[in-house]
């Protein structure tokens, strides 16, 4: 949708755009990162609805110029609500061949493509693979391609600072992002206050950087390279205050909320690993909220230490990604067994063994579910979107504590790195967490049961009179001493299996968004949210008979979800696995579901979803 | 609202509670085998209980896999009875939440030093306020008698009928590698110096890491007998007091003395007097001469028991409640609704 604005003579003509996808890429080293996100934060402001997709390499600084450093950051805004980064940029951003390489690909015909044409020099062809100059070769006509000398042009802009050379070229990035907020209309202000916070201590870097960002914006302004700029309006999004949050960030806030609503101190338990790292960093800065973080020396020692630490009381809390979940695997057996309170929050990458630590997949449903000896069942949840992370990191910690259980809450490099605005909420709207430690010793008994829950009492250290012992060793039922007996270990087996299990009557059904009942239903989970539901809008817009259920509880699964999949002809789920879903799907209901699986490292897009529902219901 | 968990009780050395080791002693049957060494250990681990000033419901006993992690069903105390080698990362997290409580890990030789190493290192180094005591039998008694980390080499075992070709580990020269703040070793059978060894233990304010030698008469009968037997031991053994020229024999007629970077045996008399001997210094702030204790072992020397080293250092869970408590003083006590509404923020109405 796009509307020309009328402009006097001798103006670029404004372009009304409904939703723009703009993606930078460069060298790792090139702040694109940054980049990115001050655009994101600069749109948010505004008060675009926002999505957003870093894409960055495990390696730190890879080789420069050479296509493993590549690092791009993906983010679309628009005027009305989204929910997913775009499928195709409609503007690359390219700081050396390298990125234009590895991310050209990704373009439609037509899109604009803005590259830096200093870096096209014969080395970095060569170091990204590229025989002939695609800037002269004809490979990139069917883009609208803008040659800009990005480096020289900055370093004009930087004469006379007291900077070398190299100092100067690293904030070439600034005059990138000046130029695409003069092609998108959008102030400098928020990115010239955080210029001067961040390097409040460096005058030079501050005097640098501003001057790169205005000198970029002036490019633009003032050469007729670009005849058009684009304005793309505030989204109509639901009133209140807004913040632009990633899911590490959502899920930060919603463990420390969670903790005080529970009026339990959060202790957090990790090792660090990409992607869960930024959740230890957010934590850390959390003391004032009574917060102990625990930098331990392994995956084991954090959930040890997480297990002691909700053993004397506290909220003990774990994250980590695929490997560590690997490793902590008998200390969440051990949790299963004592029937504490505990979160283990898997960031899921793409795996195996070590995969590729910085891209996204959902291929640890299984391994949560099952991956631990013995008959252990562990409460599943999954956020799907950025801002879902608070919501469901609070829902994790609900079930935790009423059931005195460890709970796995499931997110991924996606939801984790990505971002979008969150309506921030109001905390006496926050659901209450109820915790109550036995302190009755003429009633207590280590494993009696609530009749409701089946949850065991919390009895912590330091109550007299509830002097006890607990462990990995099976315990009798009620009495909780260690026990062989054959019937005890099947009755305590069954208990352990029914608590989980009932957790379904107390978690919303499942609601369909789309038809009640007919042709197709999309199930899904995780942070293939966005695409899926995107899809299911168009399908619908397009009058077609489809459905999306999406699930924030994968274990126990919603009580009515057996019913709704036989309302509808066709189930399809699609995955960042090989069909982990699909296969509990079809194993606890007996339905020939059919799966859509892709592990790229990346999420779905949204005309991936589309073509293949339109492809099942034309009964192809 | 954040710290309801219960009221904290600053430790109170010296002032025992009416208690005896009757109060320390659980409903369950204990079961190891008969004659086993770690009956002696539990008991007068029951026995200084009461000289804490803990109540029991403020003492937790955590353990892991082995002979030794039944310990905490006999003690009628909290207890966890963790998984092979965690049991110092559980009383790490319990204590740093819980920093009222006293606690206890019990571990083995595999335990603590296999399974377990890395934990113990990290318990250590960091000075967590727990009072270790491993039990050292040289042998895994509950898997049934195959080689242990501080198995010595060349024995025969039934994971290694050849013979293990794997050097033992020195569990107190690890230990003190790891920065342990209290390092002490006692025998199971010695019963009057383990119980003080185990005071001692428990009036420390940080790490302590006890190395109890402790006979298993199924796998691994007599391991120590060679200088813990009642007629040798006197000759055999060097009993550590901080200040004391280290004098050992049954006539006390024996020391220890430095030539070069070696520690030596001496005769006394003929030349050779008291002042000649190396002095016991348990709060050196240097390492080198408890280091140096950590490596005795008969027959070379005679096997040193006794608190080898006993330095001051600020703990974990001060150190950690310290940052809180001086970011609360600072900011003010969290506020969730300003915190989920800082950034930057805008409105949409």
């Amino acid at each position: 949708m796009t509307t020309k604005t009328a402009t006097r003579a001798g103006e670029p003509e404004v372009l009304e755009l409904d939703r723009v996808t703009i993606r930078f890429a460069g060298d790792s080293g090139d702040g694109m990162q940054l980049t990115g996100s001050q655009f994101t934060r600069t749109a948010a402001v505004y008060g675009n609805d926002i999505s957003t997709l870093p894409d960055y390499p495990a390696e730190i600084r890879a080789p420069a110029g050479s296509l493993p450093g590549v690092s791009g950051f993906q983010l679309s805004f628009s005027s009305s609500p989204i929910h997913t980064p775009g499928d195709q940029p409609d503007v690359l951003v390219a700081m050396n061949p390298a990125a234009l390489k590895t991310n050209v690909g990704d373009l439609p015909a037509g899109a604009a493509l803005i590259v830096n044409e200093d870096a096209f020099n014969a080395a970095n062809l060569s170091k990204a693979g590229y025989a002939t100059n695609p800037l002269t070769d004809g490979s990139l006509k069917s883009y609208t391609l803008f040659e800009i000398p990005i480096s020289t042009l900055n370093a004009r802009a930087l004469e006379g600072l007291d900077m070398t050379s190299k100092q100067v070229d690293l904030t070439k990035n600034f005059f990138a992002l000046g130029l695409m907020f003069w092609l998108y209309e959008r102030s400098m202000e928020p990115t010239l206050r955080w210029i001067e916070d961040k390097f409040s201590k460096r005058p030079v870097i501050v005097e640098a950087n501003r001057r790169a960002l205005k000198a970029g914006y002036a490019f633009g302004e003032t050469t007729e390279i670009f005849h058009t700029h684009y304005r793309v309006a505030p989204a109509k999004l639901a009133p209140g205050r807004y913040r632009n949050i990633t899911g590490n960030e959502a899920s930060a806030l919603g463990f420390v909320a969670a903790s005080k609503l529970a009026g339990r101190p959060l202790f957090y338990g990790s090792y660090p690993i990409t992607p869960a790292s930024d959740i230890l960093h957010q934590l850390s800065g959390y003391k004032d909220f009574g917060v102990k973080t625990f930098q331990a020396e392994d995956e084991i020692a954090a959930i040890g230490a997480a297990i002691g630490a909700s053993y004397g009381g506290a909220l003990g809390l774990t994250a980590t990604s695929g490997p560590g979940i690997a490793l902590k695997s008998e200390a969440m057996g051990l949790a299963v067994m004592v029937e504490l309170p505990l979160v283990v929050a898997d960031v899921q990458r793409a795996g195996p063994s070590t995969g590729m630590p910085t891209k996204t997949e959902q291929a640890d449903l299984l391994q949560v579910l099952f991956g631990r000896n013995g008959d252990s069942p562990m409460p599943v949840v999954a956020p799907a979107t950025p801002a879902d992370c608070f919501d469901v990191a609070i829902e994790a910690w609900r079930i935790a504590l009423k059931y005195m259980t460890p709970v796995v809450y499931l997110s991924d490099a996606f939801l984790a790195t990505g971002s979008e605005p969150w309506r921030i909420p109001n905390v006496a709207d926050l659901p209450r967490i109820d915790v109550e430690n036995a302190t009755d010793r003429s009633t207590f008994h280590p494993y009696a049961r609530d009749p409701q829950t089946l949850a065991r009492p919390w009895a912590v250290p330091g109550t007299p009179g509830l002097e006890h012992r607990i462990g990995g060793l099976e315990k009798s039922d009620i009495g909780g001493n260690v026990s062989y007996d054959p019937d005890n270990h099947h009755r305590m087996t069954m208990l352990r299996a029914e608590k989980v299990a009932g957790i379904a009557n107390d978690i919303p059904e499942a609601e369909p968004y789309g038809v009640e009942r007919g042709e197709l239903l999309i199930v899904g989970w995780g942070s293939t949210y966005g695409a899926i539901r995107s899809a299911v809008e168009r399908l619908l817009a397009e009058g077609q008979s489809v459905a999306h259920v999406h699930l924030r509880h994968l274990n126990p699964l919603p009580r009515n979800l057996g019913d709704l999949l036989g309302r509808y002809r066709t189930v399809l789920v699609p995955e960042i696995n090989l069909g982990q879903l699909l296969m509990v799907l079809r194993a606890k209901y007996l339905v020939d579901a059919i799966g859509y699986d892709k592990v790229r490292g990346k999420p779905f897009r949204i005309s991936e979803i589309h073509e293949r529902a339109e492809q099942i219901l034309a009964g192809r | 609202m954040t710290d309801t968990i219960a009221a904290q009780t600053p430790r109170q050395p010296g002032q025992p509670l009416a208690l005896t080791r009757k109060d320390f002693v659980s409903d369950q049957e204990v079961r190891w085998c008969p004659g086993c060494g770690d009956y002696s250990i539990l008991a007068q681990t029951q026995k200084v209980m009461p000289d804490f000033g803990y109540p029991r419901e403020k003492i937790v006993f955590i353990s892991g896999i082995g002979c030794s992690g039944r310990l905490p069903y006999y003690m009628n105390t909290f207890g966890f009875h963790s998984i092979h080698g965690r049991a110092p990362t559980l009383a790490t997290g319990l204590k740093a939440a819980r920093p009222d409580l006293m606690v206890w890990v019990i571990t083995g030789d595999g335990d603590a030093l296999s399974i377990g190493g890395n934990h113990v290192l990290h318990a250590m180094r960091r000075n967590v306020d727990i009072k270790l005591i491993m039990f050292n039998n040289r042998i895994y008694g509950l898997t049934k008698g195959q080689a242990s980390p501080t198995s010595e080499i060349g024995k025969r075992t039934k994971s290694t009928p050849e013979g293990t070709i794997d050097r033992p580990i020195m569990p107190l020269s690890v230990a003190l590698a790891a920065e342990a703040t209290f390092v002490a070793r006692s025998v199971d059978t010695h019963t009057e110096h383990l119980q003080g060894t185990l005071e001692r233990a428990g009036f420390h304010h940080g790490s302590a890491f006890v190395e109890v030698l402790q006979n298993c008469n199924i796998f691994n009968d007599g391991a120590y007998r060679d200088f813990t037997d009642r007629e040798v031991r006197d000759d055999r053994m060097l009993v550590l007091e901080h200040g004391q020229p280290m004098i050992f024999g049954k006539e006390r007629d024996k020391g220890i003395r430095l030539r070069g970077l070696h520690p030596e045996v001496v005769q006394l008399g003929h030349g050779v007097t008291e002042a000649d001997l190396l002095v016991h210094d348990e709060g050196a702030e240097d390492p080198h001469l408890a280091f140096m204790l950590s490596r005795m072992w008969w027959p070379d020397y005679p096997v040193p028991v006794g608190v080898l080293r006993n330095v001051a250092r600020p703990t974990h869970d001060e150190l950690l409640t310290g940052q809180v408590e001086a970011v609360r003083a600072q900011r003010g006590e969290g506020d969730l609704a300003k915190l989920l509404d800082s950034g930057e923020t805008w409105t949409v109405s």
